[in-house]
């Protein structure tokens, strides 16, 4: 067995005097693919933000190894270079920047970060083409500034493009499905099924299980009140359909 | 790639102490020191210095009546204590003593922000006042330079050696695009301008080349008083740089220039500036008040002028590159990157004066400001009764980084022709967390996603700067926002 991708141990986190996560423990092996499921508030994206470093939130106890490394230690950028991801739930724009300067800029930042050379201008336009057919992106959006004036669904289409560009070893995907439409929907699972492999891994957080019909989950997890109540495999993402969330919150108050 | 090799070359010989030697008119008034304070007096003693005919000299005294009588303007959005004009020297001779024999008596500080901006060492060197013996060839190559100018008739030199050596040429330009009374610091600068570049391209000569002071002779420490004259004749074509990206300190506090362009019938100018003064220390001491003067007419039809500014130094930037379209068909242009940091205040824009038929204009202004700054556009657009069929277009953004900062825009227009058509666009964005989150986790750290974001939103002005000019303005701005944010 391989050593894990991701350990997290008994992981505190709050903003101002709001505890919201109370003691997360989640363990991520390559090629795995977890969703994390859970109603409104549960704190799904708290450990989507926490994972990628944002400042706003405060780490009370608890630890979290990327890699075998103390993930809490290093600055957003130093994660992101180690290899984790994470498509934003609300992807910022960023006017007079192009999507191909800003993720040429981020891509050479990886590969020096890896002790590569950076690629040039051409060797980059082709990988852009060639991740940009996985991903079924238009080539249009190459030269259109980040996200600004995209649509809901191009924007978490074009997250997905830079999953592809970035080849993260973890990626998360915070609510990526809010906000689209089912052919849109299909469009971002197919891109990342198309990068699944053995080397990364995916944490899917999601509200609804009808992602899950499109990326199917090795391991499913129930978040509640900044706690995993249950984990299962992908059956109890339809249980919890089926079910509703009252269901799960007994589990809770039992483990309380 | 040759002609930046060249360059250098040209840096290397023109900064070395043989050369100066040379060619030096500065070597009889070296040690001078003239009292400061200003009166009759002294103006006769700076024409006098300088070796002026009789009519330069009158031409001086005439700026300097004028300037008594005017009162330093204070509309601009800029704050700063009383200017004490009898305190200033005006005529300051360099001072040799002080130049650092090599680069590791320089401050390590401009030391980094060099190698920042990878200025190749020569260059360095120049900038930084460090006296360079280089061996000269018996034909050094910014004598070449010359003739190859002089062989198609193109003039190129200090405004001293202009008024000695073709006084008819000034006597009919200088004063007619900037008055000596046309304000404040255009009189004090016509009655004691220290020197500057004087250009004249004949009638159907495209300049073959980016003319910048780094090729004239005697360009150093002439920047108190500059005075700068471009005349583009008919169907002429000439680009001029001005400054340049590294960061200049000088003595003095006060600085004051005129620039006039003229272009007659079917000529064109381009004018670009990188403004690099130095612009005080985090709490605004110490820096530059650069309050200039800047105007060109399109004289003839179908003549253009374009000012390209990149603003990043001074602690107090007063500015204001004009264009006056008279001929039918003339188009002006204004495009500008003011940054401002820390202290820094800068109250910048244009003036576009139609008055010919068909004139066109087009305005693209981009203010950044950073710290506590504050940054102003102020533009005035006028199309004047007889203009029919003016237009001018006008793009006037803001960029905020933090959330101490300002930016302010105060656009004038004027119409009285039904048939103009102006428009004008503004907009106000900020740099937020945001954004710079979203960056980091992309693997960008703060300080190039500054850069990123700068460059990309600076990006229309930057590419109207001539090529290698354009790649050290980029790397400039984004040292200007150092330890802006984060």
């Amino acid at each position: 067995m391989k050593a894990p991708i991701l350990e997290i141990r008994n992981l505190h986190a709050r903003v101002g005097d709001n505890e919201i996560l109370r003691g997360v423990d989640l363990v991520v092996y390559p090629g795995e693919v977890h969703a994390i499921m859970g109603p409104n508030g549960s704190g799904k994206s708290t450990l989507a933000a926490v994972l990628a470093g944002r400042e706003d939130y405060e780490v009370t106890d608890g630890e979290v190894l990327f890699d075998g490394k103390n993930l809490l230690e290093l600055d957003p950028e130093e994660r992101a270079r180690e290899g984790l991801f994470l498509a934003f739930q609300y992807p910022v724009e960023i006017p007079g920047v192009s999507t191909a300067t800003f993720l040429k800029t981020a891509l050479n930042e990886l590969r020096k970060h890896r002790g590569l050379q950076p690629l040039d201008a051409m060797e980059f336009m082709n990988l852009m083409q060639q991740r940009a057919a996985l991903v079924k992106i238009d080539p249009a959006f190459f030269t259109r500034s980040v996200n600004e004036g995209f649509s809901g669904g191009e924007k978490k289409r074009n997250e997905i493009f830079q999953l592809a560009m970035l080849e993260p070893r973890l990626a998360i995907l915070d609510e990526t499905d809010s906000g689209l439409d089912i052919d849109a929907l299909r469009i971002v699972a197919d891109g990342v099924n198309a990068l699944r492999s053995p080397d990364r891994s995916f944490l899917v957080i999601t509200h609804y299980q009808r992602l899950l019909n499109y990326i199917v989950p090795d391991v499913v997890h129930v978040l509640y009140r900044g706690r995993i109540i249950k984990s299962g495999t992908k059956d109890l993402a339809l249980e919890l359909e089926a079910k509703g969330y009252d269901w799960v919150k007994e589990f809770a108050e039992v483990t309380a | 790639m040759s002609e930046q090799i060249e360059q250098v070359d040209v840096l290397e010989q023109l900064t070395s102490e043989d050369y100066q030697y040379k060619y030096g008119f500065e070597s009889a008034i070296e040690e001078e020191i003239v009292p400061p304070g200003l009166n009759e007096n002294i103006i006769r003693l700076i024409s006098e210095k300088k070796g002026e005919p009789e009519w330069m000299l009158q031409w001086r005294l005439q700026a300097f009546r004028y300037w008594q009588q005017m009162k330093e303007p204070h509309w601009a959005n800029v704050h700063y204590p009383p200017i004490d004009y009898q305190a200033i020297s005006y005529y300051a001779a360099p001072k040799r003593s002080k130049q650092p024999r090599s680069m590791d008596e320089v401050d390590p500080e401009l030391r980094r922000i060099f190698e920042k901006l990878g200025i190749p060492l020569h260059e360095q060197e120049m900038l930084a006042g460090v006296a360079v013996d280089a061996v000269l060839d018996s034909v050094s190559v910014a004598t070449t330079f010359r003739e190859k100018l002089k062989s198609m008739g193109i003039i190129f030199c200090s405004m001293s050696e202009a008024i000695r050596e073709y006084p008819d040429l000034v006597r009919k330009y200088l004063g007619t695009v900037v008055p000596p009374n046309d304000n404040f610091f255009a009189a004090l600068n016509s009655a004691v301008f220290s020197d500057g570049s004087f250009c004249y391209v004949p009638p159907g000569v495209r300049c073959p080349i980016e003319l910048s002071t780094y090729f004239r002779i005697n360009a150093r420490n002439t920047g108190q008083f500059e005075r700068t004259l471009i005349i583009a004749d008919e169907g002429s074509y000439v680009s001029y740089l001005e400054g340049c990206t590294a960061p200049m300190r000088d003595e003095n506090q006060l600085h004051a220039a005129v620039v006039e362009l003229i272009a007659l019938k079917d000529a064109e100018i381009k004018y670009s500036t990188v403004q690099n003064w130095y612009p005080g220390d985090k709490e605004g001491k110490g820096g530059i008040y650069n309050f200039v003067t800047k105007r060109g007419i399109c004289l003839g039809e179908n003549s253009k002028i374009s000012w390209t500014q990149v603003e990043t130094g001074s602690a107090i930037t007063w500015k204001y590159p004009s264009v006056i379209l008279k001929g039918d068909n003339s188009v002006g242009e204004f495009y500008s990157v003011a940054v401002t940091n820390h202290r820094q205040q800068a109250d910048t824009g244009t003036k576009m004066i139609h008055i010919g038929r068909h004139t066109r204009s087009r305005i693209v202004s981009k203010g950044i400001s950073a710290g506590y700054s504050n940054n102003s556009y102020r533009g005035l657009v006028r199309i004047n009764p007889q203009a029919e069929n003016a237009r001018n277009f006008s793009q006037c953004d803001s960029l905020l980084i933090g959330d101490k900062c300002g930016a302010h825009t105060f656009p004038y227009i004027e119409v009285n022709n039904p048939t103009a058509i102006v428009e004008h666009e503004a907009t106000t964005s900020k740099i937020g967390e945001d954004i710079l989150f979203y960056c980091n986790q992309r693997g960008i750290d703060t300080e190039t996603a500054v850069a990123l974001i700068i460059n990309g939103y600076a990006r229309e002005v930057l590419s109207k700067l001539p090529m290698e000019f354009a790649v050290e303005a980029q790397k400039l701005l984004a040292i200007s926002l150092e330890g802006s944010v984060g």
